[in-house]
């Protein structure tokens, strides 16, 4: 066949269709907004544009004492409030001196991990629903919703817990909690098998996924990706083993990396099936923590108004949208002098425009729930 | 119901009125019933049954609130949405925008004319039956383009081109797919082609020959297709396209289209039944073929159940499965589908060289194999409810 262009050359005109996708938009994962141009089916551009969402939380940081804040952090990522919750805690720990007990850290970990799972449920069940498949979405929903009764049972809230206080942990975690905690591990260990059957190995679903949308080692890098999303692309970079805080280098777990496994490194799939993997890691945790769990108060004694002394501190924690950044100054007042967060999905959003290129519109659905992209983090 | 007419014509019951007159009155009449007292309950108690299937897969409760069980939840719904505001967007052409749901509509309906319920139970029994209702369903793309386009929304006219680009293609391996059964059954009628079946199993068309058994499972697929059904439901794919072509309507609009989706399904069952799984034939049991009412509702009875168990299937595959790219899609149909469909042509075409009469141990042997395939699907459900870990509550009532 002779090389003719595929519109017919000069004769027929095309054109690019721009399209608004978001801020309301059922894939979008809450207020997001993406201005795609597309030829047809294929898109030349998707630009992500951020803000929707914005509540300025680190500047309300400045004006709340610093136990007082710590409510506030949980609107960070609502997903995984838990995570923010300790990495503000952590920061200010570190710059008042403060020692966490050791009860204190254990039942961090034990909350933090259960949280990590009900986000992992809600990104890969969110994954089934932006490829079309609703049930493993409700299935997902339904085991968190479990994890959420453990949630009320710790700490009384379901989805913003203020649980993790400066000092240690709000409330001590009950031995019936821990024996029901144990019983549902055992329950749902199998049901990510189950999960598996239903959606992972689908071959529909492998073949949406696969090949689509790598990442490569090197963008991971110069696009500062994190958390699940980096290690899909083969690298074993865990906060929690690296630069490890609490308790985590006394437990004994897994880093899953993706390998490729149905098609090329980073792709889709693989960050998808590292999720999978890492809620099975965080069971493992589990059951090491609620075994280690020592006696003792779950909260160091702090000054309900105190003042650290003027400094800088900058903490992370592997969240489940990667490594969760406090940047926190203390200018020796009862507030913080300024307070900034940094988050896994913002990065990942300034991926997008780079590989969204020559993907087609279903793609960039995948592309966004594989990223595991949370509005609220983005925005903060 | 020409006859009864004529007769009553005849009787004088309609003096001075022209004959085509009393014809197209009750013509009407006859489709005012046939919507009103079949179709329309038919697509509803699909919709709230589909509702339930699916929400008891995915372990809720679904709709149970309206009616015993919530069966009239279909009924809220439709008066919800009658008394909806009808909104037709200021840029939208207006005009097209309102047809395009009544296009769809008649696409759908159209098709009931020649669907057998049983062997005197069927609107008018065309000479050329699987043929019109080819040509019918093919209208339903023109109002999916229609209100693709119409909606003046770009999310619809792509949930509209990808609408068409998809029925289109797939109306190719599902018209070879039915061309296979007119060479098995040498007609077009579709009474024909149930009286070329028998009731029992290996006496349908789905056994025929291999070729046939293939044809089956390529036209379900393609008929799915062809309904935008999971996993080829892109059209409207809600989490790419927001609603698709359906985006901008709202109130009846809106209804009439799923209106004609869930009523497509039974259809799409019934169209399966009448051509590869004997239709309405019955058991020539002795104290039932003597009575001719007896007779018509135990076929209508076996036509329903047949036709509805495809019906079922299609929810369980909504279910179950996510959703085809629309690139991967199109190959499937042209890489796959149209060649697989020319090849149960042609085989079809050359077994009846072979075998001018059949071949009964072929079929019975076909017959076999689609229970082992059945046994070994069953025994696979069995494994993954054996090994389920949360409760299944197996009470078809809540």
């Amino acid at each position: 066949m002779s090389e003719a262009p595929h519109n017919g050359g000069e004769a027929f005109h095309t054109e690019d269709m721009t399209i608004s996708m978001g801020p309301q938009h059922p894939s979008t994962h809450g207020v997001l907004r993406f201005i795609v141009k597309t030829d047809g089916e294929v898109m030349s551009e998707a630009i992500p544009d951020v803000g929707y969402l914005h509540r300025s939380i680190e500047k309300i940081g400045e004006k709340v004492t610093w136990h007082g804040y710590v409510p506030y952090t949980d609107r960070a990522d609502y997903l995984a409030a838990m995570f923010t919750n300790q990495a503000f805690c952590m920061a200010a720990e570190k710059l008042a001196g403060i020692e966490v007990t050791r009860r204190g850290e254990f039942c961090r970990v034990i909350a933090c991990e259960l949280n990590r799972i009900a986000s992992h449920l809600i990104s890969v069940g969110t994954f089934g629903q932006d490829i079309g498949a609703v049930t493993p979405f409700l299935h997902a929903l339904r085991e968190r919703e479990t994890i959420n009764n453990f949630m009320e049972e710790i700490c009384g809230a379901r989805l913003t817990y203020n649980y993790i206080r400066i000092g240690g942990v709000g409330y001590d975690i009950l031995p019936e909690t821990c024996a029901r905690v144990t019983e549902f591990i055992d329950h749902f260990e199998p049901i990510v098998d189950e999960y598996n059957r239903l959606l992972s190995y689908n071959k529909i679903f492998v073949e949406r996924l696969a090949n689509v949308a790598t990442i490569t080692r090197e963008d991971a890098f110069q696009y500062n990706i994190v958390g699940p999303n980096l290690r899909a692309c083969g690298l074993k970079w865990d906060i929690r083993r690296d630069i490890p805080y609490s308790v985590y280098p006394e437990l004994e777990f897994d880093i899953p990396v993706g390998t490729g496994e149905k098609g090329t490194l980073g792709d889709c799939y693989d960050r998808y099936i590292v999720r999978i993997r890492e809620m099975e890691e965080s069971c493992k945790i589990l059951r090491q923590c609620l075994k280690m769990l020592p006696k003792g108060p779950a909260i160091a004694k702090v000054a309900r108004k105190f003042k650290p002394p003027a400094g800088e501190v900058y903490v992370r924690v592997e969240a489940p949208r990667g490594d969760m950044g406090f940047y926190v100054v203390s200018d020796g007042s009862e507030y913080p002098y300024r307070v900034r967060i940094r988050t896994g999905s913002f990065t990942a959003m300034s991926l997008i425009d780079k590989i969204s290129r020559g993907l087609m519109v279903a793609d960039l659905i995948a592309l966004i729930a594989s990223l595991d992209v949370d509005a609220p983090e983005i925005d903060r | 119901m020409q006859q009864l007419l004529d007769q009553l014509i005849q009787e004088g019951n309609f003096p001075g009125v022209p004959k085509e007159i009393v014809y197209a009155a009750a013509m009407l009449l006859a489709a005012f019933a046939v919507l009103s007292f079949f179709v329309a309950p038919l697509a509803g108690v699909t919709s709230w049954l589909e509702r339930r299937v699916w929400a008891r897969m995915q372990s809720r409760v679904g709709p149970n609130r309206v009616g015993p069980q919530g069966i009239l939840q279909w009924l809220a719904d439709g008066i919800k949405n009658l008394l909806k505001e009808d909104i037709i967007p200021a840029a939208a052409d207006k005009w097209l925008f309102c047809m395009a749901p009544y296009v769809v509509f008649v696409g759908f309906l159209a098709t009931f004319v020649v669907i057998p319920f049983g062997s005197q139970l069927i609107v008018a029994d065309l000479n050329i039956g699987i043929l019109y209702l080819l040509a019918v369903t093919s209208l339903v793309v023109v109002g999916i383009l229609m209100a693709g386009w119409a909606s003046n929304n770009k999310w619809s006219l792509l949930g509209g081109m990808r609408s068409a680009a998809q029925i289109v293609s797939y109306e190719i391996p599902a018209g070879l797919a039915v061309l296979t059964i007119i060479f098995a059954a040498g007609t077009m009628s579709m009474q024909g082609i149930i009286k070329a079946q028998g009731w029992a199993p290996w006496d349908w068309l789905l056994f025929y020959n291999p070729f046939t058994f293939g044809a089956f499972f390529l036209y379900f697929t393609a008929a799915l297709a062809e309904g935008n059904r999971t996993p080829f439901d892109i059209p409207e794919a809600e989490s790419e396209l927001v609603a698709g072509y359906v985006t901008e309507y709202s109130g009846m609009r809106f209804l009439f289209f799923f209106f004609a989706e869930w009523g497509n399904l039974y259809v799409i069952g019934a169209i399966a039944t009448t051509l590869f799984l004997g239709g309405w034939q019955v058991p020539p049991i002795p104290w039932v073929t003597d009575q001719p009412v007896l007779l018509a509702i135990l076929q209508f009875v076996v036509f329903f159940v047949k036709a509805y168990f495809w019906v079922f299937v299609a929810m369980w595959v909504r279910g179950t499965l996510p959703r085809v790219r629309v690139d991967q899609l199109m190959s499937l149909c042209w890489k796959y589908m149209v060649p697989l469909s020319f090849v149960c042509l042609l085989g079809t075409a050359g077994w009846m060289v072979l075998f001018p009469r059949g071949n009964r141990l072929a079929s019975v042997g076909m017959f076999l194999v689609g229970v082992a395939i059945l046994l070994q699907f069953a025994k696979r459900v069995r494994y993954q409810i054996r090994h389920a870990r949360p409760e299944l509550y197996w009470k078809p009532y809540i």
